[in-house]
């Protein structure tokens, strides 16, 4: 019962502490030294029992020592930070930068090389293509206006040995036509020569050529 | 009693006195070296042993630790070009430590037994004030008179400007105010909750069987405030940077 008491005192004198503190920082402001030496020798006393009458975030005794620590250890970050550990970082992040642009690069390069020989490729592919067409479809033309010319030749060749042929036909068909009249004349000759006896081979011919009209 | 006193975590106390001045003159000047002072020194130990050793083997590769300080160079570094443009990454450096400094004096502050720097009032505005000082002397540096044309917002009829510039000239005074009563309310607030919760668990806790099961509630809450304000020092230092960033623009680019 007792410490619960006492935490709901200590709230009560805190209000009151923060109240009496804003008044000396006002009092501190306009009338410079004399309340910050009076609260100081106040305070001091009391700290040493762990009790103060003065809220002490508002207590300016301790200003001017938290001021001058203050300034000291920031002003020491501020020096560390910016000649010492940001400007190591900073280089260390700037060099991982640079690193990953120049490798990005190189396999930019890269890439560009590879589709540069795929093109180059592709094209030499596609002239071989055209070329390999090209030497096909002459090399047919060649064999058909070869094959033409000595289809040509044959044909003409045929031709003419054709008509020879025929010419020697119609020449023996007449031949043997003429041929015919005699084997007529001797056979009917030798007929009638066989029933009648010897007759004129004149009459005779005159007789074929009669029937045959 | 001190250990359930919610207001005694923000006691301050000298380590090595240094007392100058006269105190029967009434120019006493206590410059001792204190236990803020001491984790102010630890702050930037901190964060510069961090950044410092990450940054040690600085390979092409980064290991797990490596790339924690890269990725919060780089959140910081891109939260700066975002907002204040290439032209703003001058203050690089500037607004880093910043951002570490609260980043690291919040977070060592959720230690038990552990002083917290950002809990002071003072601490917070001397960072607020830095800010705006290095924006006003930046701006008419950079800018010359031209930096004025900050209060003047372009486009804006000039009929309507005898309302806005004084709008816009108050509330650029009142940002190291807010700036500094953010950070400093917001983590005072919670050591404060934290402190009177975690007290409730001791002295329920004092009373027996029934006190323990009493002391429950409070310790659920004490739990659950702890990760809250884990989340509250990593966003008030977010917000105290993005804040930074965005008051370095107007000095870099004073006309928007």
């Amino acid at each position: 019962m007792v410490t619960q008491a006492y935490a709901q005192e200590a709230e009560t004198p805190t209000e009151e502490n923060l109240d009496t503190a804003i008044d000396a920082t006002h009092g501190e402001g306009v009338d410079a030294h004399d309340p910050t030496a009076d609260t100081h020798t106040g305070t001091e006393a009391h700290y040493d029992d762990g009790h103060s009458d003065v809220f002490p975030p508002f207590d300016p005794a301790t200003f001017p020592s938290q001021l001058l620590w203050l300034a000291i250890s920031f002003a020491a970050l501020y020096l560390l930070m910016s000649k010492v550990a940001l400007p190591k970082v900073g280089s260390t992040l700037e060099k991982r930068q640079a690193t990953i642009d120049a490798d990005l690069a190189a396999a930019d390069a890269d890439r560009q090389k590879t589709d540069a020989a795929i093109a180059s490729y592709e094209k030499a592919l596609a002239e071989a293509k055209a070329k390999a067409q090209s030497i096909a479809a002459q090399s047919r033309d060649a064999i058909q206006a070869d094959l033409a010319q000595k289809r040509g030749a044959a044909e003409t060749d045929l031709a003419t040995k054709v008509s020879a042929a025929e010419a020697r036909i119609a020449e023996t068909k007449t031949a043997a036509l003429a041929h015919v009249d005699e084997i007529a004349v001797e056979t009917a000759q030798a007929v009638v020569g066989q029933i009648v006896g010897t007759v004129s081979p004149d009459s005779v011919r005159a007789a074929v050529a009669k029937v045959k009209g | 009693m001190a250990g359930t006193d919610p207001i005694h975590q923000f006691v301050i106390y000298d380590l090595f006195p240094i007392h100058l001045g006269d105190e029967a003159a009434g120019t006493a000047l206590n410059l001792s070296f204190t236990n803020s002072a001491l984790f102010m020194v630890v702050t930037v130990a901190v964060l510069t042993g961090f950044m410092v050793l990450s940054a040690s083997r600085s390979a092409l590769v980064p290991s797990r630790f490596q790339l924690a300080g890269e990725l919060t160079y780089s959140f910081v570094a891109n939260m700066l070009r975002s907002s204040a443009g290439k032209e703003g990454m001058k203050f690089f450096p500037f607004v880093f430590s910043l951002f570490g400094f609260v980043l690291v004096a919040n977070l060592l502050g959720m230690f038990p037994y552990f002083f917290t720097v950002t809990s002071h009032i003072i601490v917070t505005a001397a960072l607020a004030l830095l800010v705006i000082s290095v924006v006003i002397l930046y701006g008419f540096f950079r800018h010359g008179i031209k930096f004025l044309k900050l209060f003047v917002p372009a486009g804006v009829p000039a009929y309507v400007l005898p309302i806005v510039v004084p709008i816009e000239i108050i509330s650029f005074l009142s940002r190291p105010i807010s700036l500094s009563v953010r950070l400093f309310g917001n983590i005072l607030a919670g050591h404060i909750t934290l402190k009177v919760f975690s007290g409730f668990v001791v002295s329920l806790g004092a009373l027996g069987a029934l006190g323990w099961l009493g002391a429950l509630l409070p310790l659920i809450m004490t739990v659950a405030i702890t990760a809250l304000e884990l989340l509250v020092a990593v966003v008030q230092a977010y917000v105290f940077a993005v804040l930074t960033s965005m008051y370095l623009n107007d000095a870099v680019h004073p006309s928007h």
